[in-house]
């Protein structure tokens, strides 16, 4: 079999995650004129944060910075995934994506990784019922046009994300009938009170916080299982004192957010607890490789933009506007407060019993799995997190409940078709194998 | 989550095969979205054949995994709808 023809662009700088993260990176290098190509799985740039239902009106900033991202001169790649990145030789990045059902190969001396993060799920009995969706999953799904209208919704997880969700669900008139916070009252306050240096948080959580007014705020309490015949259909929640079952149509649980480090590992880069490692130029270890926005650290969308303009300052040799590095301190200081008070309890291990399934892809229950195994030794005597998401799920899970932290990374980094695989390989001139070699 | 008709913003609708029939779905929406407009609960089968819906809405997860244009496992979740699409659910391969 002969490999198919590729499309190849040549760039200078290659962005992967068209976020405000990427977005910001890739505007403030592409209008200096170099060439500029960012990468992005979704039909259009803005990443989850800037996602909205067509006709509806986008936040300013959104607005704005698409705008720039558009007369940049940066070429927008959407629908594009990533499935592999090599240090090609002669000091340059090959990646090699999937557009739809296409391969396409970009290559690049400057590397910007804004892969954003992901939501941490964490298993408890009946979280694969259909119906039962991430905090952030529920509001992906409304953006792209759920109708919620009359649904009876439980939002359950942890963070400031369970604010605009509940907020949106409502306003989408779903019945939102509980939001359950699992962190504690005390720590979720002093994370409330530590806010005053950033007013413009707190008026935005009132503001969203009046949008789902007749739904009960409540701390120090998670959900212990959902229940249902085929789909979700009730869901039981405690205090670790008394339960309390309540019927719903929707379920939205997931506790917080993980970043996405899968691609910055592949080439090398080093990360520390879960994140990509950057220096004050936002450089990873990798010398070529940048890491911008949630991958270096989950901490919002005015973080993100800093970190993706402080990135481009770098690659294009400027000074780095001494304010943005200010705000920069200031708003990883409040997420690193973010994780303190909304860390997951160590209640929620106790919520999987031995037939609750973890690894989601091949149906691996918690009680297959042993403690003392690594990450390895559970995917060699399991499958767990050999699946199609490739540990993105049960990955975040099985390090809470188990410590293990992620394994290495394996290729293609999701499924990838046949075809971009030939490319790839042809391109690596790998000699071709015989029929006879292939039986 | 709603089998009732969906109306996006602008009220257009196209006309997608869902399982060999064809079903009207709001234009400007996802493959994942349409197919929970339409009442659809089983997505794909697991490995031990539980039905599996849409878990994270942005291409993490696998969960929504469906035929589209007789290519197997697309993310549904990532796939506009377009006038004409094929799409087969665990429904449709017989599970």
């Amino acid at each position: 079999m002969s490999a198919p023809r590729v499309d190849a662009i040549s760039v200078d700088v290659a962005v992967v995650g068209g976020g405000p993260a990427g977005i910001a990176a890739a505007a403030l290098v592409a209008e200096t004129g170099r060439r500029v190509a960012v990468l992005d799985e979704s039909v259009e740039p803005g990443g989850q944060i800037w996602r909205h239902r067509r006709g509806a009106r986008p936040p300013a900033a959104a607005k704005r910075w698409l705008r720039r991202l558009e007369r940049s001169g940066a070429t927008v790649l959407r629908e594009s995934s990533v499935v592999d990145i090599r240090d090609a030789e002669g000091g340059r990045f090959a990646l090699t994506a999937e557009r739809g059902i296409c391969p396409l190969q970009v290559n690049a001396t400057t590397l910007v990784l804004a892969t954003g993060a992901r939501e941490r799920f964490l298993p408890f009995p009946g979280w694969t019922l259909p119906g039962v969706v991430g905090v952030g999953g529920a509001q992906a799904l409304l953006k792209a046009g759920l109708d919620v209208s009359g649904r009876r919704v439980v939002v359950a997880g942890s963070g400031p994300l369970l604010f605009p969700v509940a907020a949106a669900l409502a306003a989408a008139g779903a019945r939102v009938l509980r939001v359950a916070e699992q962190a504690s009252p005390r720590a979720v306050r002093a994370f409330a009170s530590s806010l005053w240096r950033h007013p413009t948080s707190l008026v935005q959580a009132a503001r969203y916080r009046l949008a789902f007014a007749k739904a009960p705020y409540a701390m120090g309490e998670w959900v212990i299982a959902a229940r249902g015949d085929g789909r979700v259909e009730e869901v039981t929640i405690t205090d670790g004192r008394t339960e309390r079952t309540i019927a719903c149509d929707l379920l939205a649980a997931a506790c917080g957010l993980v970043p996405n480090t899968r691609l910055a590992r592949l080439i090398g880069c080093a990360t520390a607890r879960g994140a990509v490692v950057v220096d004050e130029h936002q450089r990873t270890t990798h010398p070529r490789a940048y890491s911008v926005g949630e991958s270096t650290g989950v901490g919002g969308v005015d973080l993100a933009l800093v970190e993706g303009q402080v990135a481009a300052s770098h690659i294009l040799g400027r000074r780095v506007n001494s304010s943005l590095l200010r705000q920069r301190d200031s708003l990883r200081a409040m997420a690193s407060g973010m994780d303190r008070a909304f860390a997951p309890r160590d209640e929620l291990r106790q919520v999987v019993t031995p037939d609750t399934i973890v690894c989601r892809c091949e149906d691996v229950p918690s009680g297959a799995l042993r403690a003392g195994w690594t990450m390895r030794q559970a995917k060699l005597y399991t499958r767990a997190g050999m699946g199609p998401c490739q540990g993105r799920v049960c990955g975040a899970a099985l390090e809470f409940l188990h410590g293990w932290p992620a394994d290495s990374v394996r290729l293609p980094v999701e499924p990838a078709l046949l075809s971009s695989i030939l490319a790839e390989s042809a391109e690596l001139a790998v000699p071709p194998r015989t029929q006879g070699a292939s039986r | 989550m709603s089998a009732r008709p969906q109306s996006s913003p602008a009220g257009e609708q196209v006309t997608i095969i869902v399982d060999g029939e064809e079903r009207r779905v709001p234009a400007d929406t996802t493959v994942a979205v349409a197919l929970l407009g339409l009442g659809v609960r089983a997505f794909r089968r697991s490995v031990h054949g539980e039905p599996r819906a849409p878990l994270c809405g942005m291409g993490i997860c696998f969960e929504c995994r469906v035929d589209i244009d007789g290519v197997a496992d697309r993310r549904a979740c990532l796939v506009p709808v377009i006038e004409g699409l094929l799409v087969r659910t665990a429904a449709g391969q017989g599970a």
